[in-house]
């Protein structure tokens, strides 16, 4: 190959992986659009490093592009050098000192992070909220506010919320890749996070420890508010929902005489089951069943119609309403803001 | 023309063809190649489970597999390439080359090698039963209780994985015996450890290490059997039990196991490299050196895998340093290789060279990828999500399945007798090395923009179609190569040209017998006076042939001073059928019937007696 063809060659494959790598700055979970102290430790660090590691990378290929193609004098001897005992210098230096200059760096910087860490979990925090892992969702607790919800947490922007999260049946894992590194949830244990965005949005999170079937479809969202926007929803989410007139009354009726009540909670209801999520606000939420699907009436009704065929394995059963029944029932929910 | 003591040992050693020695033979070799076969085989399955996975991946929202399948086949992937796949390849390769390395005639304990094998093929087929009976393991490899106990778990899936890996187990732990034994006790005079090749001081560790990994593995399996038969809590949460205490066992097996399967392909690596520089490698010493401690560390290193349950800070530090020190031995392996590289003639590109030159290529990058896993703070932003998947891919497959290639291509004229195309070697290593890095690559990226592992879709809003497509294409590719391989095996065996003793001009001690070598090896044991054997004694030649009976020769540990010749058995039966009554103990089990395996396992006690009865003292 001509040294020309190398170059463009070359030149290709780096555009290539430049390319890729462009695409790694956006889209919902990525880890490089950092918008909150945790995220931004992890990506600061994630840049060191990567940096490093392409250094060391390149010193390894150099050494070796000049060893496979040096000029040798003679180089048509094949029998073996068996007079050369040299080299142990370069070994040394570069598989000994080499990384243990790059180790110590590492280190250091590991222990700096580690540290802005501890400090970040143990300082002072605006709210406390219990992240409590289903399979396969995940149900928010606020203690202090009174408030229990699912799939969607809402907290003030730029201020620390301390998340405590456990699971009830198998280990999941809780993670907002924008804004925290991820921390396993574990029954009977509870580990503490802090969340905190440094701006208004919604930022995607995923369950990312393998938790059965329906791992794939543990999505949450968290919304970050403006203070005060934070408080109204707090205040909302507080109420007891009006009665139901009409339609939305009849689906009231059909709820609390079927079988939902047994796993879901409507407050201001005889509802009060603790093994789905609590329904109390539901139609205030963007999505259903975890991120599986937008939370529409038309899907509100296909899921409780049959949701094996929306998310097949998950825990809640078809239903034998009809469907009249149904779509009293949505038209109930849908009241629920 | 045999001369009167090749026709001596050939009566000797030699077996009678036909269906009867295939499962009585007791010979490392043809016991090695069964190995490799059905290691392969193994690949093949598991590679077929990949394809399925990146068929379903390679677009958002795909239906080709139900969650169910998706679960079951990423579970038995991974529990195929580490359990069944890649370990007994290299326990297969090391079976057929250390004997012939170490200049003798056979491994230490001949039938305790033919119980390893039929073990591991009963163990393989065990795990594979799942997919037959419907019920597939399906909890991960890695198997986490909860998930995988009773209550969450609840059919046979995970009672077959843990069962299988237990009755896996018990192949692995014999072998690794009977290779420690083989090379302290069996090494030709003069070659003392000092002179090792790096090939067997690799083994040398890697066995040691599968000895002391397997009882925490086999330990935490027998504890996931109490709870999901018998009723105990160990692992459940709600009666006293710790879920995390599985992931601190399987873990404290699981990192040594990365080591167990990395360091045979350093091995590989050290022997490919200096043959092909024309020299031998830089700082034996050190390389020797960085294999024993990697093998001792990798002890020590196994909470990196756990940094996001929630431990202590001041633990996961040590954890962290320990993590980042394990990499100077790898480093010094990297730095010995290129110094032989830069140091040595004009290297010639042969397949196995390629694969080599492949292999530190792809491994680097796998390494530094795996220093950051060290620094919690950063693990606990990727672990668990595709950035992990495209490390470890680049570590085991770059790191050990690269290797295994090189060292196929570079010893498949000794096994076979036959050389292969270097055309089709050189093609099928562009085609493995291209593909690789397309299918793992992106995932680097995958994991960096939020996609989670082991999920059997993905939505098209996470902006990672593009990236799956992209490495589903690469697997295609990669599997056309891995295929260009086979095709290249398979034409050699029936039309290559016969080999000659030594096609590479090696320096190790199996290029002195003929290829393929005759059943005793060597017609004389050769005398080592140097690390390059045949590089340095022109003339290997002993009177010391053992003609007087089925013999091979004990030396001592450190210096290999002659003791004294060892009686070897005759093949038998035993070690199948005794690995047949162990296979009736682990279904009895699996199938929950107590009067059953109380009957086997007397029964394959029974077995044992028979088998150290009929040896009346010899070894075997």
């Amino acid at each position: 190959m001509s040294t020309k063809a190398r170059v463009v060659q070359g030149s290709a494959v780096l555009a290539g992986v430049l390319a890729l790598t462009d695409a790694a700055c956006s889209g919902p979970g990525a880890t490089s659009d950092a918008s909150g102290p945790g995220a931004h430790r992890i990506s600061l660090l994630s840049v060191g490093m990567f940096t490093i590691a392409a250094f060391v990378f390149l010193v390894v290929i150099c050494f070796l592009a000049y060893g496979l193609f040096r000029r040798r004098p003679g180089s048509d001897d094949e029998r073996p050098d068996l007079e050369d005992r040299g080299g142990t210098r370069m070994v040394l230096l570069g598989g000994v000192a080499f990384p243990i200059v790059v180790l110590i760096t590492l280190f250091v910087i590991t222990l700096i992070a580690l540290e802005a860490q501890a400090r970040e979990d143990t300082g002072s925090h605006v709210l406390t909220i219990n992240v409590v892992a289903h399979r396969w969702w995940w149900e928010f607790q606020y203690p202090d506010q009174g408030i229990d919800t699912a799939n969607e947490a809402h907290i003030p922007t730029g201020e620390p919320v301390l998340m405590q999260v456990t699971s009830t049946d198998v280990i999941h894992s809780f993670w907002v890749p924008r804004l925290q590194r991820k921390v396993d949830a574990i029954p009977g244990r509870t580990n503490d996070v802090t969340l905190q965005a440094d701006a208004d949005g919604t930022y995607l999170g995923v369950c990312s420890e393998f938790c059965g079937l329906q791992h794939a479809h543990m999505h949450l969202e968290v919304v970050a508010q403006a203070p005060d926007a934070f408080d109204g929803w707090v205040g909302q989410q507080q109420q007891v929902p009006p009665e139901p007139t009409g339609e939305a009354l009849q689906g009231q009726q059909v709820f609390l005489g079927s079988s939902c009540v047994y796993c879901h909670s409507i407050t201001g209801t005889n509802a009060n089951g603790t093994v789905g999520p609590n329904l109390t606000h539901v139609a205030g939420r963007t999505t259903l069943a975890a991120g599986t699907i937008p939370n529409t009436p038309e899907e509100l009704a296909q899921w409780i119609e049959d949701p094996q065929s929306v998310k097949p394995g998950t825990q809640m059963p078809a239903s034998d309403l009809t469907p009249t029944q149904i779509r009293q029932l949505v038209a109930y929910l849908e009241s629920l803001t | 023309m045999a001369t009167a003591t090749e026709e001596r040992l050939e009566e000797i050693w030699g077996e009678e063809p036909g269906p009867v020695s295939w499962f009585t033979t007791g010979d490392h070799k043809r016991i090695g190649r069964r190995y490799i076969v059905t290691a392969l085989v193994f690949f093949l399955l598991g590679g077929i489970e990949a394809a399925f996975m990146r068929w379903q991946l390679a677009q958002p929202g795909s239906t080709h597999l139900t969650p169910e399948q998706y679960d079951e086949l990423f579970s038995m992937h991974g529990t195929t390439m580490i359990f069944l796949f890649i370990t007994p390849l290299f326990t297969g390769l090391a079976n057929y080359l250390v004997p012939l390395m170490i200049g003798t005639r056979d491994m230490a304990f001949p039938r305790l090698n033919a119980f390893s094998y039929w073990i591991f093929l009963g163990a393989g087929i065990f795990l594979y039963a799942g997919f037959v009976v419907g019920a597939a393991p399906n909890g991960g490899w890695f198997a986490y209780p909860p998930l995988t106990g009773p209550i969450f778990d609840p059919g046979i899936n995970m009672d077959i994985w843990s069962l299988g890996l237990i009755f896996l187990s018990i192949s692995t732990t014999a072998g690794a015996i009977n290779l420690i034994v083989t090379i302290l006790k069996l090494r030709a005079p003069g070659m003392s450890l000092a002179r090792m090749p790096l090939y067997v001081w690799a083994m040398f560790v890697t066995a040691w290490m599968m000895v002391l990994a397997m009882p925490p593995l086999t330990y935490a399996n027998v504890l996931l059997q109490l709870d999901r038969n018998l009723g105990t809590n160990f692992f459940d949460p709600t009666a006293g039990g710790d879920p995390l205490l599985w992931q601190h066992l399987f873990w404290l097996f699981g990192h040594p196991d990365v080591y167990i399967i990395f360091l045979p392909a350093v091995g590989i690596v050290s022997t490919v490299i200096p043959t092909f520089s024309r020299r031998p490698i830089v700082g034996y010493p050190y390389v020797a050196l960085a294999t024993v401690l990697t093998g001792i560390i990798a002890f020590g290193v196994w909470v990196h895998h756990m940094f996001a349950t929630g431990l202590p800070s001041l633990g996961l530090t040590f954890f962290a340093a320990a993590s980042m020190i394990i990499t100077i031995p790898s480093g010094v392996q990297v730095f010995a290789w290129l110094a032989t590289i830069v140091r040595g003639r004009r290297p010639a590109f042969t397949t196995p060279f390629l694969f080599a030159i492949g292999f530190i290529v792809v491994f680097v990058i796998g390494g530094v990828t795996g220093v950051m896993f060290a620094s919690v703070p950063f693990d606990q932003g990727v672990t668990d999500s595709y950035f992990v998947v495209a490390h470890f891919h680049y570590v085991l497959f770059g790191g050990a399945v690269f290797p295994m290639f090189a060292g196929l291509h570079y010893w498949f004229p000794k096994i076979t007798g036959r050389t292969y195309s270097e055309t089709l070697g050189r093609w099928s290593f562009w085609l493995i090395f291209a593909g690789f890095n397309v299918t793992f690559f992106p995932m680097h990226i995958m994991g960096l923009l939020g996609m989670p592992r082991r999920v059997y879709t993905y939505s098209p809003d996470l902006g990672v179609e593009g990236l799956n497509l992209l490495s589903s294409v690469g697997a295609a590719v990669l599997t056309i190569g891995i295929a260009l391989v086979a095709i290249n095996a398979i034409k050699s065996l029936i039309a290559g040209s016969k080999a000659t003793a030594n096609p590479w001009g090696a320096a190790t001690l199996e290029w002195a017998t003929t290829s393929p070598p005759a059943h005793y090896g060597f017609a004389s044991i050769p005398i080592v006076h140097g690390r390059d054997p045949l590089w340095e004694q022109p003339d290997l030649g002993s009177d010391l042939t053992l003609t007087h009976g089925r013999e091979i020769l004990g030396t001592t540990i450190t210096d290999a001073d002659p003791e004294e010749p060892l009686p070897m058995p005759e093949g038998s039966v035993l070690p199948l059928v005794t690995a047949l009554g162990f296979a009736a103990v682990f279904v009895s089990l699996l199938v929950g019937s107590v009067p059953a395996a109380l009957v086997s396992t007397l029964l394959t006690l029974g077995l044992i007696g028979a088998w150290t009865w009929t040896l009346g003292g010899v070894p075997g």
